[in-house]
Formats: structure tokens, C-alpha cells, sequence
């Protein structure tokens, strides 16, 4: 009790300690922007809501590279089984949106973990590689199983039944936005949460000094495979998402192009903080929407110079205002 | 049985064409530790010039080669010269990215100066046809492409066992910080290694150019071949370049011609069993 | 006296190069030994042992008269055993406070928990800033790790180490690279460590080591040559040979 009366009279006198943003006033604004978007919008709701999904993914693959530190160009594989899981499941089984998206996050999660067992145990250079061949591995399992995934020509045929029994999706695609956009949040919020909590804390010091942090007494390999598979089932419910809102799903769910994209989206909005792979999912795919009536070679000419001249110009010191002032490490 | 022969022979070249391509930046990542992605761009600018000075130059093959060769090597030493070197002391990440970038702007490049068809060498008329071996009948482009692969590796090995660039070259690799006070002109190593592993890439490019067509995505499409021919080969040795292109080459081939609907499936699930078995590489250095 | 620390026979090689021979010590409760001995050596090496990161060829570690020499760095920390590093600091970037924190919540086992925010553990974070308090570091605990002067990034190594309350404490040359006059507040901190800490401390500046050390053991060529009180070792003549040469 007196450490406490302390406290509260130190602080007065010196610079304040650190201290997080908190989780749901960051959700809060993800869901005030994105509904303002939705509502200011309209005729736009099929590409916020490609806009939401892909944020998710970003979004969970910024636990990996940007809180966990591990570079993977791989990570399409967890929301391509998530997709693949969700539409047959829609197919087979029942079209109930909600349940999809558990089997798509369980898939993606369980994908996740069994790969991780065996990725984790390696780093940098390697463990790349070995993220790159995992992925591969699903993408020619995905095309021999014709009957699973539809080959090249993709699974497609099925239905979403109404959410919650009362919201049908519609048309003009008002259902699918303010579906994907309230998952989004709510994973947004557990993601926060997760960050801000003492095994994020713990992971975010792997990620700065993995042999150090052993010094400190953590289960280093224990913790990886937690925030990675926590990562899955975030990758699996964009997987089922996009599954449920496209009503298709193609092989390029788990190509290497796409694991490709969704890195250079999270470099380019600020990788660490969550709030940067969302800005950069949002900015990628809205300069892509404009672009892609142009020739598809200036738009890569675009991308690869704004690339170069992310790393040059040093974002790590404006990255770090950012995550300063966004609520990165406080 | 011939068809095992048709493997063996077929996957020997595409085994040799890896190696080529991949040597230079296997050499590049033991000696800088630089990662870049940009190297499949360095095969493609390659084989484009192969392909413009045999197609619309109207020269021979023997002399489009050389000269396609030098100009490769030189882009790759002017571009380390004035913007790659910047990036040696940045994050493993940054460098991939920044290359990516790179290869995305080549690409882009590269369609705008020649369109988006596939481009194609044309080879002296002789290596259009086969060679008679006695026992079998070879296609003579894959006995050239064999052949150029061994060369090549009897060359890398003798420059850097016999030769005074292959001692600072191994010195720089194994002790940078105290090569430089020991007089070796590390910079210059730097850069005539990445010049001459661009070099070689693009020599891989057109030698290769029949099984991997040369079109302005070639940068990237193949670039994860590369990647997987360096990680399980090892970063900065040739014997297990080498030995990783050929292993690799003969699987994907046998792959391809006995269970094709499988995909690159066995390609990397032998890529991820050889680096799980040795992450260091094969032949670790 | 109890032995905190029994290390018996340790010995290692690295390929042709017998870096360990045959060393044996005690550290006991209170204690404070000094490990000192000409460059290459072996004292990283050895507490590089003692601490988790190298395996020994042959020879037990011994901590509370437990044999540790199976068990990984990880698990000794939480046997009570902490050591502090040369050359990095554990998270650079980290707001300094936020270190201490991590180390107190990886002691508290609660690294595993998932929910709530780091903000909501009061005690935690009073004994982190008390820690923080004792060593000086009070006014920059929410200053970035890498931005401080060398000399408090050897402070906060120390907080990290003490965070974790361990029994042992493995010292790897805490004043190295600090210059002369910033280190008051270092000897200040190693003055003031728990009396009950058994610590092992490599340094090289001698003027510390004979007015901090109760016991000093010299290694050279990884070998243990002297082991006895500041006075012994000073009139060794083996000592005197070792450091002046023949």
C-alpha cells in the first residue's frame, strides 16, 4: 500500500512511465474509420471489404515478422487452407458464415502449429527458405487434390447462408463489408490484446535478442510457437473471409506472390505496431484498385520504387515516431 | 530405361543451369552477406542481350555470348559500385526487400524497352540438332549446357584455390575485418565477385533460355529456384552449389516426367528435408 | 558456509584448442570471487559454461548442490542462477522500465500469460522502479534503452540480472568500456548488492577486483592457477609470472 502512495507521489515530480495504448480504444477506431469509409463509399463496399480481409492477413502476419521478429515468405499458406477449409466446408457441410470462419481460423491455426514445430527450430536465412518450401509443399498438394480445391480453375459453388440467421448477404454487398469489418476489429482487439500483454512483451524480446531472452529464463521455442500459431488462426479467418465474400476460392490463395505482396504491404505501412499493417494493407490495395486498369508493368514499376526507396530513406526513425505515437512498445 | 536416361541427361542440364545461375549469388551471400533477390534479373538481362545481338544484331551465337556476358558483369558492377554496397550493413530483411524492389523496377524496365513476348536466342544450327555419343543420341543444346556448367565449376574452383583473387577472395569471406588491414583491397573483391556472379547469371540465363523463357517476369519466377539451390547448397561454397543444383535439377525433372500432377511437390519436399538435415548447407564452409 | 556454486573438473575443448582444463571452484553464500587471468584465457569461456551456453566436454555444475550440467540456460535462471553480458543489452529498444518488467514477469512465470495488459501488474511495476530507483536509473525508465550513456546500459544489465533474484550471480566484466569516471554508480551498485548472493565477477581493472573480492581465482590457459584471498594472490609468484611474463 505505501509502495503504491509512492508511486503516485514519485510520479508527480519525474517524466511518467510507459504505458500502452489501450486495446479497445485502438479497435475502436479501426471500426470508426472503417465504418465511416463503408458509409462514405457505398459504390465502394466490394473493395473495402477486399480492403478488410487483406488488412487481416497483414494483419497477422505482423505478428510474425514485425512482433516475432521472424521473416517468413510463406505465411499465404495458412490463409489459403483457411480458405479452401471455409469453402468446402460451405459446400459439403453447412453454409453457415460463422462456423466457416471457425474451421477456417482452426485450419489455419493447426497449419500453423504443426508447421511451426518444425520451422521454429531454425532461424534467419534458413528458416525463410524453409517457410517458402512449406508453402510450396501445400500449393502442389492443393493442385493434385482436384477434388478438394478444384485445381486451376478453383472451388467455387458455394453459398453463405445468413448471418446470424437474420443478416442475408446481399448484392451490393452491404452484408459482406460490415461482416468482414466487425471480424476485423474483433481480431484487431485480441491481436492488441495479445501484443500488450506479458507474453507479448516476452515475444517482443525474443524478437530483440533471442539468445539474451534464454539468459532471462524464457522458453523461447514455447513462445514462438504460440504467437505463430496465434498468427494462423488470424491468417485462417482472412482465408475464410475472403472465401465467404468472394465466393470463390483460386490457387493464388497459397502462391508465393501473394506471401510476397502481403510482406511488402506490412514494409510499406510500418511493420511492429499492428496499426502499420493495416495502413499498409489499406493504401496497397487502394493503389492497386486505381492501377490495375493501367498496364500491370507500371504498377510493378511503382511498387519496386517505392520499395527501394522505403529502405533507403530509413523508416526506421519514422517508424519509430509512428509507433510512438500510435502505441507501438510503451 | 530410356527414359531414365532422358531424366538423368535432362535434369544433369537443368542441374547445370541452376548452378550457373545460382553460383554468383552463393558467393555473393558468403562474402557480403547480402541477400539479393535482384539476381535472377542479372540471368534475365543476359539472356535479353543474347537474344537481341544472335535475333535483331544478327550476330553469331559465339560472339552474342561473350559480349551478353560483359554487359551483364558490368550492370552488376555499376549497380554494387553505386547503390548495392550502401545496403551491406542493413537487416537481412531490408536487403531482400530492397532488392525485390529492384527486380520489380528491372522487369518493368525490361517490358518497356522490349514488350512482354518471350524472348528468343538463336543458337548456331548445329546445337539445334543431336550428337551421336555411339550409345545414345544427345540433344547438343543439353551436351553444351553440361559441358558450360562443368567449366564453370572447374573455373570458380581454380580461381579460388590457384589464384591470387581466389586468396583474398577466401580471406575476405572467412576474416573481412582483418583482411583489409592485412592490405587485401577488399572493395575490389567485393566488386569484381558480384560482377562476375551477375556474369555468370546471365550466362545461366541463356543457356537455359529453352527450359526457362526468357519474358520480363523471368526475374522473379525463378527466383525461388535460385533461393533453394543457395540455402541447401550452402551460402559461399561452389561444391555445394553444385551439388544442390544437380540434386535438385534431377528431382524436379524426374518429378516432372513421372509424376507431373504433382507438381514442384518433391522439389521442395527434398529441399526442405536437406536444409532440415543440414541448415547450414551441405557442404558447410 | 554453504557452497551456492560447486563447479568439479569442468573441462572442454573446441576442436584442437583445450579451453577448459580441469577446473574446480566454490562460490559460497556471500561470497564474492574474483576471476581473473590474462586475455584468451578462458573466463568468458568458462562462465559461458557455468551459465547454460557452452556444454562441457566432462565435469558438474552444482548450484545449491543440485547438478545443473544437464539442464539449459533457461532452466538454471529459474534454478536460481543469472549472469549479466559484455557486450548487448537485452532489448534496446525497450523503454528501460519495460526491461526490468520483462525480466520480473519471465521470474514470475507469467510470461505465458496472454490477456491481460502489461499496465495492469501495480506490484510488478513498484518493484520494477524501485529496482530501477536503487541503481539510479529512475528519472530514464521510460527512455529507450540504446539511448542512454554506455555506463547506465551496464546499470540496467545489472537490473536485469537482480530482477530475476537469483541466488548466483555471474558477473561478465560489468566495468569494460566504461569510462573512469562514470563508473561510480556501477561500484555503488556492486557495493550495495544483497549481502546473501554468491557472486562470480570477471574484470580486469584490478584496483576494483582487489577492493570488492573476497576470494580471487586466476585462470590461465584455461587452467586454474591460483585460488585464494586478494593477500595470497597478490604475493603468488606464479600469479606475478602469469601477467608479467617470464
Amino acid at each position: 500500500m505505501n509502495a503504491m502512495n509512492d508511486i503516485g507521489a514519485v510520479q508527480t515530480i519525474l517524466p511518467k512511465a510507459p504505458k500502452c495504448v489501450s486495446a479497445w480504444r485502438s479497435a475502436a477506431m479501426v471500426l470508426a474509420i472503417g465504418a465511416a469509409a463503408c458509409f462514405s463509399m457505398p459504390e465502394q463496399l466490394g473493395l473495402l471489404t477486399r480492403i478488410f480481409v487483406t488488412a487481416l492477413l497483414v494483419l497477422s502476419l505482423d505478428l510474425v515478422v514485425g512482433v516475432a521478429g521472424l521473416a517468413t515468405l510463406g505465411h499465404a499458406a495458412m490463409f489459403g487452407v483457411g480458405a479452401y477449409a471455409a469453402g468446402n466446408f460451405a459446400l459439403h457441410v453447412a453454409p453457415d458464415p460463422l462456423v466457416g470462419l471457425a474451421i477456417g481460423m482452426v485450419a489455419g491455426g493447426v497449419l500453423a502449429l504443426v508447421s511451426g514445430l518444425f520451422l521454429l527450430r531454425y532461424q534467419g536465412f534458413t528458416f525463410l527458405m524453409l517457410t517458402v518450401a512449406v508453402s510450396q509443399i501445400m500449393l502442389s498438394l492443393a493442385q493434385k487434390a482436384r477434388d478438394w480445391t478444384g485445381g486451376d480453375d478453383g472451388l467455387s459453388g458455394f453459398m453463405n447462408s445468413p448471418l446470424l440467421g437474420r443478416f442475408a448477404f446481399d448484392l451490393e454487398g452491404k452484408v459482406a463489408a460490415g461482416y468482414s469489418l466487425i471480424v476485423l476489429v474483433v481480431l484487431f482487439y485480441v491481436a492488441r490484446r495479445l501484443v500488450d500483454s506479458p507474453f507479448g512483451l516476452a515475444v517482443r524480446g525474443v524478437h530483440e535478442n533471442r539468445a539474451r531472452m534464454a539468459a532471462l529464463g524464457t522458453p523461447v521455442f514455447r513462445r514462438l510457437l504460440a504467437v505463430y500459431t496465434a498468427a494462423g488462426l488470424l491468417a485462417g479467418a482472412a482465408g475464410a473471409l475472403s472465401a465467404q465474400t468472394n465466393a470463390v476460392v483460386g490457387l493464388d490463395s497459397l502462391s508465393f506472390a501473394l506471401s510476397a505482396e502481403i510482406l511488402v504491404m506490412l514494409v510499406l505501412g510500418g511493420a511492429g505496431n499492428l496499426n502499420g499493417a493495416l495502413l499498409g494493407a489499406a493504401i496497397f490495395t487502394m493503389l492497386h484498385h486505381t492501377a490495375s486498369s493501367i498496364n500491370p508493368y507500371h504498377w510493378l514499376f511503382v511498387v519496386g520504387f517505392l520499395l527501394m526507396a522505403v529502405v533507403l530513406i530509413s523508416p526506421a526513425k519514422a517508424l519509430a515516431l509512428l509507433r510512438r505515437r500510435l502505441g507501438g512498445v510503451q | 530405361m530410356s527414359t531414365l536416361f532422358n531424366i538423368a541427361i535432362d535434369g544433369l542440364a537443368y542441374g547445370m543451369v541452376l548452378f550457373v545461375v545460382a553460383v554468383g549469388m552463393s558467393v555473393t551471400l558468403g562474402l557480403m552477406r547480402f541477400v539479393n533477390l535482384s539476381h535472377g534479373a542479372f540471368a534475365m538481362v543476359g539472356g535479353y542481350c543474347a537474344a537481341y545481338l544472335t535475333r535483331d544484331a544478327q550476330w553469331s551465337f559465339w560472339l552474342a555470348t561473350p559480349v551478353a556476358l560483359l554487359v551483364t558483369g558490368l550492370l552488376g558492377a555499376v549497380l554494387e559500385a553505386l547503390v548495392l554496397k550502401h545496403l551491406y550493413r542493413r537487416k537481412e530483411l531490408e536487403q531482400v526487400l530492397f532488392t525485390i524492389g529492384l527486380s520489380f523496377v528491372l522487369i518493368a524496365t525490361t517490358n518497356a524497352i522490349a514488350g512482354p513476348q518471350v524472348q528468343l536466342i538463336k543458337l548456331p544450327e548445329f546445337l539445334s540438332g543431336s550428337v551421336d555419343l555411339g550409345i545414345r543420341t544427345l540433344p547438343a543444346q543439353r551436351l553444351l549446357v553440361i559441358g558450360a556448367g562443368l567449366l564453370v565449376a572447374a573455373a570458380c574452383t581454380w580461381t579460388i584455390s590457384h589464384t591470387r583473387f581466389g586468396v583474398w577472395l577466401r580471406a575476405a569471406v572467412d576474416h573481412s575485418s582483418t583482411a583489409s588491414t592485412l592490405g587485401i583491397p577488399i572493395r575490389l573483391v567485393q566488386c569484381a565477385s558480384f560482377a562476375a556472379g551477375a556474369a555468370l547469371a546471365g550466362l545461366g540465363g541463356i543457356l537455359g533460355a529453352e527450359l526457362m523463357p526468357l519474358e520480363p517476369y523471368y526475374a522473379i519466377k525463378y527466383l525461388v529456384l535460385v533461393l533453394v539451390v543457395v540455402a541447401v547448397g550452402g551460402m559461399g561454397s561452389v561444391p555445394g552449389t553444385m551439388a544442390a543444383a544437380v540434386l535438385l535439377g534431377l528431382i524436379e525433372t524426374a518429378s516432372k516426367y513421372l509424376a507431373s500432377d504433382w507438381g514442384s511437390l518433391f522439389f521442395f519436399l527434398a529441399m526442405a528435408c536437406l536444409l532440415a538435415w543440414r541448415p547450414q548447407g551441405l557442404f558447410k564452409r | 558456509m554453504s557452497q551456492l556454486l560447486e563447479v568439479r573438473g569442468l573441462d572442454k575443448h573446441f576442436g584442437g584448442l583445450h579451453v577448459t582444463r580441469n577446473v574446480s571452484f566454490q562460490v559460497a553464500a556471500g561470497e564474492r570471487l574474483a576471476l581473473i587471468g590474462p586475455n584468451g584465457a578462458g573466463k568468458t569461456t568458462l562462465v559461458n559454461q557455468v551459465s547454460g551456453v557452452l556444454r562441457p566436454d566432462s565435469g558438474a555444475i552444482y548450484l545449491q548442490g543440485e547438478d545443473v550440467t544437464p539442464r539449459s540456460q533457461a532452466q538454471r535462471v529459474r534454478a536460481g542462477l543469472a549472469r549479466t553480458f559484455q557486450i548487448t543489452t537485452l532489448a534496446p529498444h525497450f523503454p528501460v522500465q519495460r526491461q526490468v518488467e520483462l525480466a520480473l514477469f519471465e521470474r514470475e512465470g507469467l510470461t505465458g500469460r496472454a490477456w491481460r495488459s502489461i499496465d495492469s501488474y501495480p506490484a510488478l511495476q513498484a518493484e520494477a522502479l524501485e529496482l530501477l530507483e536503487r541503481l539510479g536509473l529512475r528519472a530514464h525508465a521510460s527512455v529507450a534503452t540504446q539511448d542512454l550513456a554506455y555506463g547506465e546500459q551496464r546499470l540496467v544489465e545489472m537490473a536485469l540480472a537482480l530482477a530475476l533474484r537469483p541466488k548466483v550471480l555471474l558477473l561478465d566484466e560489468p566495468m569494460a568500456g566504461v569510462p573512469k569516471g562514470d563508473g561510480a554508480r556501477l561500484l555503488a551498485a556492486l557495493d550495495s548488492l544483497p549481502r546473501e548472493l554468491g557472486v562470480l565477477i570477471i574484470e580486469h581493472d584490478m584496483d576494483l577486483v582487489f577492493r570488492f573480492a573476497s576470494r580471487i581465482l586466476v585462470l590461465a590457459e584455461g587452467a586454474v592457477l591460483a585460488n585464494g584471498t586478494p593477500d595470497e594472490i597478490r604475493r603468488d609468484p606464479k600469479v606475478r609470472a602469469a601477467y608479467l611474463g617470464p
